[in-house]
């Protein structure tokens, strides 16, 4: 019959607008409906047959760990308060960067002029920075890894576009908490190569 | 593996020629030095007497060093079969060869191209124009000699940014009166574009013509777009008509040219991975394999079992991923307004989802990297791909097929509209789902499988008629085959490690010439690198589909209703990151 084909298609319509309120009411009863994290897990499965969407900025898609923004400076908190970046400055970072947006000062040692490993100076520029992740990746030492934070929005472009040392250092417990798995993994390699040096050591 | 020839002594090629063939005997090249003045005569052994029907890719490369300019063809066989690829070499300061228009069509836009970015001239060209660059722009911007408005360097990194690194704003480097470099004489203020003028003179006459009834008739020109929700992006089509009948029409690009290979130039090896990321933003993963295939050859390297099970899966739900996505598109301009689409993109969303977890980013996903992947699958993705490919796609593909396959309005607006013959397609080195759709049945990962697509089980699908519907038709069944394919690779895949080596930001690449290329959701997409030993590739070249799928798009718009151009454009899948690059 002609037109048949329309008629079906215009089913498969209805069926996903009665499925919306059908989800909803069932998402409603099992109390994982909108504004819940519950809620938000079920409409980012594969299950979801009603609404897909999320009301950004009151629900937030959730994070998966591998996710990144922009880099950041993992720094150790001293118990004077003081910052202990792992950075070295060797400037694997600066020279993997693709877009070149990696600034880094060397620290000299003001008396004989021989670099000290940590920096002087770090700046990334964000307004260049392409999100690709190669610095974190081929970081040796685990100082710089890359955020979560994609809310970076301001009124004046050079408000925030390059930012320095300071605006850029995050504690370590901050990244043990957005990438617990891949901090686990670390921690674990650094305390074996630890053990490795100390084992060393003690053979005479 | 290997592309390279078996020759033994003499090739019938060079017996048929002596003289004017020679083989190619740098270190790490292959193929033959055609002497330009045989060109078209060889050029037409090796189509009919060879049986190379399919040109893929023309390109031209800058030897700077030694004063030559290099064309480089890369052709292939419909049948399968690996590649024969051949050169002409021509003097830098006043580079002359032959056009190939006349024997394969489908180097029109990519003479074109090496024209415009390298000042290489085509003699016998049929229209050689710019095609990326703006009329008005002086020189040719992948020579070597030639350098960009924020030069710093001639390859990264850059020595300013370490040890020494004081920053400073790219903007303040180089303030904007200083941007610009106009030709002698040039002034923008009374500039008329002249190659607009060129391009309408391109269609002829169109006051007081004749129709067949011998009533006299006007033409006119129109442009659709740059600015058109339905060019995809910023792409103009300016076709001349008769009432609403096309009668030709000519693609306008190059307005999001931002000079990739150039930019390429500059990276190093690693560095140029997350920018393939950019050319084709829907299937980035499919753009990371085509490098690494590039470059993997010319280091030679193998990549473990279970890096290779990865790209597969993560290739094939980009296949889907895109194909989703286009369908949905095609139904907007066809006038269904997001409705469909946005079913679609319910798939799209949950594929984009894993390549979030697995990649870190939905869409720039850089996971790929030479000898392996970035990183192992996280926990849990594989059940979620299992679930997806076992159990939600199967349905909702299905579900898409009820819904839209035997619509009247669909059938009536796209069953021969824009038909392309399989002689035109292959002419027009049309690839991917356009090829296919006109009845020729080539697919790389079966006609020169690449990674592990030789032992997976699948079929090449293949459509016979040549239109819309039929685009539309196949890119269902691609996406029913690339189900098939994940659902063995998920149940088949090993453990081990997912990277050859350690991973090194320093890429050791040898000297020597590469052409990689893999089936991407658009066709064949292929990367031309060549490596002078040096941690910058010498030259980097993409064979972007979508952008040599345009040559065909004149073929099939003619004779069509100007309404019917808008769907056609949108069957042949376009994106605009990839046509400009």
């Amino acid at each position: 019959m002609y037109g048949l084909g329309i008629i079906k298609g215009l089913g498969v319509t209805l069926k996903h607008f009665f499925m919306t309120f059908w989800d909803d009411l069932m998402r409603f009863l099992k109390g994982n409906r909108y504004y819940t994290r519950k809620g938000v897990a079920y409409r980012m499965s594969s299950e979801v047959r009603g609404i897909f969407t999320i009301q950004y900025p009151e629900e937030k898609l959730a994070l998966p760990e591998e996710f990144r923004y922009t880099p950041f400076l993992v720094y150790i908190e001293k118990e004077d308060g003081g910052k202990e970046f792992r950075c070295t400055s060797c400037g694997i970072c600066a020279k993997v960067c693709p877009p070149q947006c990696i600034w880094i000062v060397r620290t000299t040692d003001p008396n004989t002029g021989r670099p000290i490993p940590s920096p002087a100076e770090f700046y990334i520029d964000i307004d260049i920075c392409m999100n690709c992740g190669l610095c974190a990746e081929f970081c040796p030492f685990d100082a710089i890894k890359m955020d979560h934070n994609f809310e970076l929005s301001v009124y004046n472009r050079h408000e925030k576009d390059i930012l320095n040392k300071e605006a850029l250092a995050k504690p370590v417990s901050y990244y043990a908490s957005i990438r617990p798995t891949n901090y686990a993994r670390e921690q674990s390699a650094r305390a074996e190569a630890e053990s490795a040096k100390l084992a060393k050591k003690a053979q005479p | 593996m290997s592309d390279q020839i078996l020759t033994p002594e003499k090739t019938p090629l060079e017996a048929r020629f002596q003289g004017a063939v020679l083989r190619d005997e740098r270190k790490g090249y292959q193929g033959f030095i055609i002497k330009a003045e045989n060109l078209v005569e060889i050029a037409t052994y090796i189509r009919d007497e060879m049986g190379y029907d399919f040109l893929s890719s023309v390109t031209g490369v800058d030897y700077l060093p030694e004063g030559k300019m290099e064309v480089v063809y890369h052709v292939y066989k419909t049948t399968g079969g690996s590649l024969f690829n051949f050169k002409v070499q021509t003097l830098r300061n006043n580079p002359v060869v032959p056009s190939l228009v006349p024997v394969w069509p489908g180097a029109n836009f990519q003479e074109r191209e090496a024209w415009d970015l390298l000042g290489i001239h085509f003699e016998g060209h049929p229209d050689l124009r710019r095609i990326l660059m703006w009329e008005g722009f002086e020189g040719h911007p992948l020579r070597k000699d030639w350098r960009e408005a924020y030069f710093e360097d001639e390859g990264k990194p850059y020595k300013s940014r370490w040890p020494e690194g004081h920053v400073k704003r790219v903007e303040d480097a180089n303030p904007l009166n200083d941007n610009v470099d106009y030709p002698a004489g040039f002034d923008p203020e009374k500039w008329t574009p002249v190659g607009e003028t060129a391009l309408y003179a391109g269609f002829g006459q169109l006051d007081n013509l004749e129709d067949e009834t011998g009533l006299e008739v006007d033409n006119i020109v129109i442009n659709l777009g740059p600015q058109h929700p339905s060019t995809h992006g910023v792409f103009r089509m300016v076709a001349r008509l008769e009432g609403e009948t096309v009668m030709d029409l000519k693609p306008v690009m190059g307005y999001l040219h931002r000079n990739h290979e150039k930019i390429g130039e500059r990276n190093t090896f690693l560095q140029n991975m997350p920018y393939t990321d950019r050319l084709d933003y829907f299937c980035s993963m499919t753009s990371n394999w085509g490098y690494a295939l590039a470059v993997e050859k010319l280091m030679g390297i193998k990549v473990p079992e279970r890096a290779e099970y990865i790209r597969v899966m993560m290739a094939e739900l980009t296949r889907i991923n895109n194909h989703v996505a286009n369908i949905g598109f095609l139904l907007n301009d066809l006038g269904a307004y997001f409705t469909p689409i946005l079913y679609c993109f319910e798939e799209r969303e949950l594929i984009l989802d894993i390549f979030e977890a697995v990649a870190g980013s939905r869409m720039m996903c850089n996971y790929f990297r030479f000898g392996g992947v970035v990183r192992d699958l996280p926990e849990g993705i594989l059940e979620k791909i299992r679930q997806l490919v076992y159990e939600r796609f199967p349905r909702k593909i299905d579900e898409l097929d009820t819904y839209l396959t035997n619509n009247e309005i669909i059938r009536h607006r796209t069953e021969g509209v824009g038909v392309l013959t399989p002689q035109q397609a292959i002419a027009n080195s049309a690839v991917g789902p356009l090829l296919r759709a006109s009845g020729v049945p080539y697919d790389i990962r079966r006609a020169d499988p690449y990674g592990i697509y030789d032992r997976l089980d699948f079929d090449v699908a293949v459509r016979y008629h040549g239109d819309v519907f039929d685009r539309y038709i196949i890119r269902l069944d691609e996406i029913r085959q690339s189900i098939r394919i994940l659902q063995q690779v998920v149940k088949e895949i090993p453990d081990g490690p997912i990277q050859e080596g350690k991973p090194q930001y320093q890429a050791r690449v040898p000297a020597g010439e590469s052409y990689g290329r893999v089936e991407g959701p658009k066709g064949e997409l292929g990367y031309y690198i060549i490596s002078n030993g040096k941690p910058n590739p010498w030259r980097y070249h993409v064979r972007a589909p979508s952008f040599i799928n345009l040559t065909a798009l004149t073929d099939m718009c003619k004779g069509n209703k100007i309404a019917d151009a808008v769907c056609i454009l949108g069957s042949i899948d376009i994106v605009l990151g990839e046509v400009d690059r």
